[in-house]
């Protein structure tokens, strides 16, 4: 093992040795923005759609000539969606890259980590993952902010939506994680307020790809409704071995988000007539001139169009860049500030804001569903948009509930 | 909690089964190899996701499931023969650490270098169209793909066996297993035996590999967990014992599918619980020959 931990370190070491210097070669006087993400592993694909939207958005901001006359830098870090290794990653790009701004975190536990050294540099953090603790005591800091939705305002939307039109007997199948276990509760406690019936909820463990032996249990439940909070790779291991086992015949299931990489990978085949919330679809160009600038942009720049969790790292690289113009400063105390007293933008998908007691981002979404192979109209039209839910303070808990009004 | 119907639990004995399938080959293949070069192979997991990988472009080339099911795990099988040709070998004689270091090492380049070649995000197999639906089997539809798994498996099983206790080189690998050193005096080229051995490991876990792509998917970490119960099963078995692979195999495979239909938060540690159990009451694990580790 000493050979092993030889090794390592030479390769840390070399690789602080030769990129800082890459990184100035480049910088000047550029205004940096930090972003970990987990771009190895299971949630690999979003990691990269949300590189790709934060990329976007400065060479946008870049091309009108960038904030206060200087040009946006993002440097991306790898967080192996490990808390500790993003905890690492976020140190090393504020001390050692004096990264003023951090964005980015994709899941739930490794966000937490982020947050707590943006909050003891007092480096302003705008989250772009799902999670209902950053944004409340005792994670919320002065500086922090989520542009994402968050597991509440998913679960609450989309299950209320569920119990009105697919049916009130459920089975719940969760990954046995946060993000997990969150949605289980907001849709569990919504179920019941609607009168509805949980025949059952079977927790597994996240990123294992065998579904099977939970399936007999519940096919003999005979439940109207299959939720699953299956994220990542797990989501299509799930649906194939649900499908082979009969399932989308015997019940309509759902799940709170689909996600655009995952949907190309499955294809109509498995993702037709499953049902989802989603904070952002590619297909709302025809509707939002916003939208339209956005996708246009990315497709020209990837050859793709974009996905969910691009579309919040393109918004949330916007809003630092707007809070800079605002604060006329590049400081992290001064843009929050100015955020806050301007809570209202619109990047990509039409109005949203901040709400100034928790930093929270609220926003439209939208309940879609898997179209069929047939109805497609080219290689990415995946979904058909059943509604809008519009944006709703009413839909996350008050700032009273979460402990910091 | 266990107010469940008799087809449901009959249901669930039979995922279990095809779980325990899975687990079989994995274990049969690490057995062996341990058993005949004592190396504790942590490739392995990788080569079964190779298998996997193989799969997905020969299905890609051909267009046949059948050719991807041939070529796949003989693909993995001649892989399996130049590592261990080229990287075990020289590492024989030396401290059994050493292998079992490169095989680590070898794993984390091999899922490194799947993410760099097919992508982060997993592949997705299609089963062939006959074997697509699901057949009622009186107490439930089971998926034909699934009963396809069970019978593959048990052809290869006993195809092994009888290779391994009615040919001559099935002789010699067996005597080499119980005794390396009195086999090369006899005359035997162990070297080569060795190399045959790790290639039908290797080919075992890319069988199980393309096996288990239809049902999973293919993803750059689908062997990282599949090591660790593999090996889980190749302890419970017994060191290098065939029948305990399988016995061993089948038994994970329903503790991991009972546990999942009664308790499924206990369904990680279940395995690892009938391990320590196994280990306290026999500690050369179920059919293990007392004496083989030391």
């Amino acid at each position: 093992m000493q050979r092993r931990t030889f090794l390592k370190t030479a390769t840390v070491g070399a690789a602080t040795l030769a990129f800082p210097s890459i990184v100035r070669a480049q910088g000047g006087d550029t205004i940096k923005i930090g972003f970990p993400g987990p771009t190895t592993g299971p949630f690999g694909a979003l990691a990269k759609d949300q590189q790709q939207g934060a990329i976007v958005a400065v060479e946008e901001i870049n091309a009108k000539g960038g904030v206060l006359g200087r040009k946006l830098e993002v440097l991306f870090r790898d967080d192996e969606l490990k808390p500790a290794v993003g905890a690492q990653r976020t140190k090393e790009l504020i001390e050692n890259e004096k990264c003023e701004f951090i964005v980015g975190g994709l899941a739930a536990h490794v966000q937490m980590a982020i947050n707590e050294q943006t909050k003891a540099a007092k480096k302003l953090f705008i989250s772009v993952s799902q999670s209902d603790e950053i944004t409340a005591k005792p994670d919320l800091g002065p500086l922090t902010f989520h542009e994402a939705l968050n597991p509440t305002i998913t679960s609450r939307a989309v299950g209320s939506w569920i119990s009105q039109n697919l049916g009130k007997k459920w089975w719940i199948l969760y990954a046995d994680y946060a993000w997990g276990k969150q949605n289980t509760a907001v849709l569990s406690e919504g179920l019941k307020k609607q009168g509805g019936t949980l025949l059952g909820s079977t927790p597994y463990p996240l990123g294992n790809p065998e579904f099977s032996a939970h399936l007999p249990r519940i096919i003999d439940a005979k439940p109207e409704v299959l939720v699953t909070m299956t994220p990542g790779a797990d989501n299509i291991a799930f649906l194939k071995q649900a499908i082979s086992f009969g399932m989308k015949k015997q019940m309509k299931i759902a799940q709170p988000l689909h996600w655009l990489p995952q949907l190309k990978q499955g294809g109509p085949d498995l993702y037709s007539d499953i049902y989802a919330g989603i904070s952002f679809t590619w297909q709302l160009e025809d509707s939002i001139p916003e939208a339209k600038n956005y996708v246009q942009l990315y497709r020209k720049k990837y050859n793709e169009p974009p996905g969910d969790y691009g579309a919040y790292a393109y918004s949330a690289i916007h809003e630092v860049a707007r809070g800079i113009t605002l604060a006329k400063a590049v400081n992290s105390d001064a843009v929050a500030s100015a955020l806050l007293a301007n809570p209202t933008y619109n990047h990509y998908k039409g109005k949203q804001w901040w709400r100034t007691c928790d930093h929270k981002a609220f926003q439209d979404l939208w309940i879609v569903k898997g179209r069929e192979r047939a109805k497609m109209k080219g290689d990415w039209d995946f979904l058909d948009v059943v509604q809008k839910v519009a944006a709703s303070e009413s839909l996350d808990r008050t700032c009273g509930e979460k402990g910091v009004a | 909690m266990f107010d469940v119907s008799a087809a449901a639990l009959a249901a669930q004995l039979f995922t279990g089964l095809v779980l325990g399938m899975i687990f079989v080959l994995l274990a049969i293949g690490l057995s062996l190899i341990f058993g005949l070069m004592t190396v504790v192979n942590f490739a392995h997991g990788s080569f079964y996701m190779l298998g996997a990988y193989f799969g997905f472009v020969l299905l890609g080339l051909s267009g046949s499931f059948w050719v991807a099911l041939a070529f796949a795990p003989l693909a993995v099988g001649v892989f399996g023969l130049l590592v261990e040709r080229f990287l075990i070998r020289p590492l024989y004689g030396r401290n059994p650490d050493d292998p079992l270091l490169l095989t680590f090492g070898l794993s984390l380049v091999l899922v490194e270098s799947a993410r760099v070649i097919w992508g982060k995000i997993g592949l997705t197999l299609d089963p062939p169209a006959a074997l697509a639906g699901a057949v009622n089997l009186g107490f439930t539809w089971f998926p034909t793909y699934r009963l396809f798994v069970i019978a593959v498996t048990i052809v290869v099983v006993v195809a092994l066996w009888v290779f391994l206790k009615r040919t001559n080189v099935g002789l010699v690998i067996r005597a080499g297993s119980r005794d390396p050193l009195m086999v090369a005096a006899l005359g035997v080229d162990l070297r080569r035996i060795r190399m045959l051995v790790f290639g039908i490991g290797s080919a075992l876990a890319g069988l199980a590999g393309i096996l288990a792509g239809p049902m999973r998917g293919a993803y750059a970490e689908m062997g990282v967990t599949m090591i660790i119960e593999s090996f889980v099963v190749v302890v419970v078995g017994g060191m290098g014992s065939l029948l305990g692979a399988v016995v061993a195999g089948l038994l994970i495979g329903e503790v991991v599918s009972l546990t999942t239909f009664f308790a499924p938060k206990l369904s990680d540690i279940a395995v690892f619980g009938v391990m320590a159990l196994v280990l306290l009451l026999r500690p050369s694990g179920l059919f293990g020959e007392a004496g083989l580790m030391e």
